[in-house]
């Protein structure tokens, strides 16, 4: 080695240790100025503590939280009505998360061109759009109006502004001095432990849990969503360390529909049942079952040449949901929860009856004629199902894990699979003109599977008592076979392949 | 070039001792605290430690009890006493629940059962969603805060008699006690913690603190068991103005007491409906003692 190379060498490792001075230096400056986690707004400013003490990670629920929500949001201290607040405490919190995000969705049917003119053909596109953008707003209210009465109310609006009452319920808690005994009346989510109002991802397919949403392709029936809140009475019974749980709601089958609407005369239950143990180190696991079964009706009266009217509904037919959950844990830093179902539709669901709605998501119709010019199929009088139609059934299951390295950051990864098990439209299926459902002929038995895997992280820099920011990053993926566009040569059904990648600061006050 | 690199690295070194300080400046308690990081605590055949409850002690007790365990933690200051107690100063190693004699230092137990338990009344709630392991985990921590441990050894439990059966005579005799070693003073003659005194009491730090009204229906802060109340005033309860009146009250003399203090209780008990067949009126304070 001649004398420029080692004196080269001395440069470099001076550079180093210079450098690594620096990073030293800086790292000391951060651990002394890094701020610790504070307590979350409206209940922790209530109760002076931290959010992670009932949160996994804002806003998913530990096991401490959940017992917190099931005692009516009180910490039964005996400082839980309102009369042993400051009387200037007000427990209202608003959240939106401004983000950027790239959407891709990998087959899209588009127009062609020549010479600067519609060519009158069509082709298949991949559309990929990114930019700033913005989610909606949720004021949460919520906590107790007397020991053991509490209440809920979530205003929420879409990221136009547009409002409309996610959650409200009033609650009656420990009745007769048992925690076996809570009511609430409202519109509030099913008592689903792995909650997707508290879900910890935000991108479109992401933000939900598909589990808890999936319809085979063409069917009608949207009242069997587990995920989306319900208008209905639930009962609540737990043991005083929560170890025991079970729940019964009833509620209206019109999808947490206001107004009475089209199907409010048909009724769902929802029943939960789990019990926690305690695994020593590994922490306290909880396992679980849910099942769901429910009416809703598929023949409306009309008025107006075919107009459903609303709270008419009648010919009602049933569904069912069903499956367990389990929430198991590692040590404090590693987390699995599992849900599964398997779904069943009556036959006229899975022909197109049964959603009358086509939505304004306010109980109201976009509908304003009969099929086939907007509405949707109505199961009236001498109408007959289709030769091989049968009921559509499917199984589901979700994994999600989470890695917790601290109260503060927090890393998610998720698996979801919906498969079919059988086709509304079966081998003998004999429409070969476009159905009720929009399919002619037997269905493909993978149609409308979905397989999509979600990974991500949320990082809280600092908490406090009045606020929270989360820096949140997310990637999802979904595919789902046999609904993108009809291949252009062949007709022939094809896959979909979808992803997302978000960033965004989740905030709240 | 080498004069240059140097003058960096000097410039650098003066920058790190100089920032080392300001680390550190809030470190210094927490480096003697991590001396005893090794602390352990043993319920039933579960061995706690300190060094596996850190990240339980930041998600659930940091906010209050501060991250030195000395309980000025950030919502400390919006706890203000008498409506709400200020959380507990770990380092200082004294403790209101006990099953050991005024003095000394609770058992593993005690602070497991107070984990569990919580305090009505304050804003510690009910530990029990964790697992058994973790709350030993965090009992080695609270241990682990605090110096005495390290040179003292907890107090030996006392003895509770086994509870004799409730009757009138004995409901009488605990009015008596109550009389005599004055509760009312601060209890108040119908046990609602409106005594002389009451108004004027102070913690150990000199904080106001309230006597427990024995009649709003709030559940006793070191539990609600004919036991617990017995070893409440018999143990004390430290850091407040409860004196333990184990000197003062024999183990018979204090199953009465417990039994007339149930007669203020909210809940229906069997002493509620004896002193109401007895006609039993509150004890006199202006009374001379034996007649009170």
């Amino acid at each position: 080695m001649h004398a420029s190379s080692r004196f080269h060498l001395r440069n470099i490792l001076q550079l180093a240790t210079s450098f690594a001075a620096v990073a030293l230096v800086l790292a000391s400056i951060v651990l002394s100025s890094s701020q610790p986690a504070k307590a979350l707004p409206a209940f922790a400013r209530k109760y002076g503590l931290r959010c992670s003490a009932c949160h996994e990670s804002w806003p998913m629920l530990n096991y401490f939280g959940q017992k917190f929500k099931d005692n009516g949001y009180q910490l039964m201290n005996d400082r839980d009505a309102p009369i042993w607040q400051n009387p200037g405490y007000w427990p209202v919190v608003f959240r939106i998360t401004p983000i950027w995000h790239r959407v891709s969705v990998g087959k899209v049917q588009v127009d062609t061109y020549t010479a600067g003119a519609l060519d009158g053909g069509q082709a298949i596109k991949r559309i990929s759009s990114s930019g700033f953008d913005l989610s909606g707003l949720d004021f949460h209210t919520a906590g107790t109006l007397e020991k053991n009465i509490s209440f809920y109310l979530l205003p929420s609006s879409d990221p136009t502004g547009a409002f409309h009452f996610e959650q409200v319920f009033v609650r009656f808690d420990n009745i007769a001095h048992s925690p076996w005994l809570n009511f609430k009346l409202g519109r509030f989510e099913l008592d689903n432990l792995l909650s997707e109002k508290r879900i910890l991802t935000l991108t479109g397919n992401g933000g939900i849990y598909q589990t808890y949403h999936f319809i085979p392709q063409g069917d009608g029936n949207i009242f069997g969503q587990i995920g989306d809140n319900q208008l209905g009475i639930e009962y609540l019974g737990h043991s005083v360390d929560d170890r025991t749980r079970v729940s019964a709601s009833l509620v209206s089958s019109s999808d947490g529909n206001v107004n009475l609407s089209t199907t409010a005369n048909a009724y769902t239950g929802f029943f939960t049942a789990s019990q926690a143990f305690d695994a020593g180190r590994l922490g306290v696991q909880r396992v679980g079952f849910y099942a769901m079964a429910g009416e809703a009706s598929t023949y409306y009266l009309t008025s107006g040449g075919g107009v459903p009217i609303p709270g008419s509904g009648i010919g009602n037919k049933s569904f069912t949901r069903e499956g367990f959950v389990g929430q198991f844990y590692a040590g404090p830093h590693i987390g699995l929860t599992v849900v599964t179902q398997h779904g069943s539709d009556n036959a006229w669901f899975g022909q197109g009856y049964g959603n009358a709605e086509a939505t304004d998501g306010n109980g109201g119709t976009t509908c304003t004629a009969p099929i086939p010019n907007g509405c949707p199929p109505n199961n009236v009088p001498g109408t007959t199902l289709p030769v091989g139609s049968q009921s559509p059934s499917w199984n589901g299951a979700t994994f999600e894990g989470h890695y917790i390295y601290s109260p503060q950051l927090i890393f998610i990864g998720r698996y979801e699979v919906e498969k079919m098990s059988q086709q509304a439209n079966g081998s003998g299926y004999g429409v070969t003109t476009l159905g009720a459902n929009g399919f002619t002929g037997p269905m493909p038995s993978n149609l409308g599977n979905i397989s999509t895997y979600t990974i991500g992280f949320r990082y809280n820099p600092f908490m406090t008592s009045r606020a929270g920011l989360a820096w949140h990053n997310e990637y999802n993926w979904l595919h789902q076979d046999g609904t993108g566009p009809a291949n252009l040569t062949t007709g022939a059904l094809t896959n979909l392949n979808t992803s997302e990648i978000l960033m965004g600061l989740d905030f709240d006050f | 070039m080498r004069r240059t690199l140097g003058m960096w690295s000097l410039l650098l070194g003066a920058a790190a001792v100089l920032a080392l300080p300001s680390a550190s400046w809030a470190q210094l308690t927490t480096v003697d605290i991590q001396t005893r990081i090794g602390a352990e605590s043993h319920i039933g055949n579960i061995t706690g430690h300190a060094k596996d409850a850190a990240l339980p002690y930041r998600r659930y007790c940091v906010g209050c009890h501060g991250p030195l365990g000395d309980g000025n933690g950030e919502n400390a200051p919006y706890m203000q006493p008498p409506m709400y107690q200020q959380p507990r100063d770990f380092q200082l190693g004294i403790f209101k629940c006990r099953s050991t004699p005024t003095g000394t230092l609770p058992t593993d137990q005690d602070l497991f059962d107070a984990i569990t338990r919580g305090f009505d009344r304050s804003n510690m709630p009910q530990w029990n969603t964790l697992s058994k392991q973790e709350r030993a985990d965090l009992v080695a921590w609270v241990k682990h805060f605090s110096p005495r441990w390290a040179n003292e050894k907890p107090g030996t439990p006392i003895t509770i008699p086994p509870e004799p059966e409730v009757t009138p005579e004995r409901i009488k005799a605990g009015r008596d006690v109550f009389a005599r070693v004055q509760c009312w003073k601060c209890h108040g003659v119908q046990g609602m913690a409106n005594g002389p005194s009451a108004s004027t009491l102070t913690d150990d730090l000199g904080r106001p603190i309230a006597a427990f009204n024995f009649t709003d229906g709030s559940r006793p802060k070191c539990g609600d068991t004919d036991q617990d109340i017995y070893r409440i005033f018999m143990t004390g309860l430290d850091g407040t103005p409860m004196p333990s009146f184990a000197d003062n009250i024999k183990p018979d003399e204090a199953w009465d007491l417990v039994f007339y203090l149930r007669t203020f209780m909210a809940q229906k008990s069997r002493e509620k409906e004896i002193a109401k067949g007895l006609g039993l009126k509150p004890v006199d304070p202006n009374a001379p003692v034996a007649q009170q």
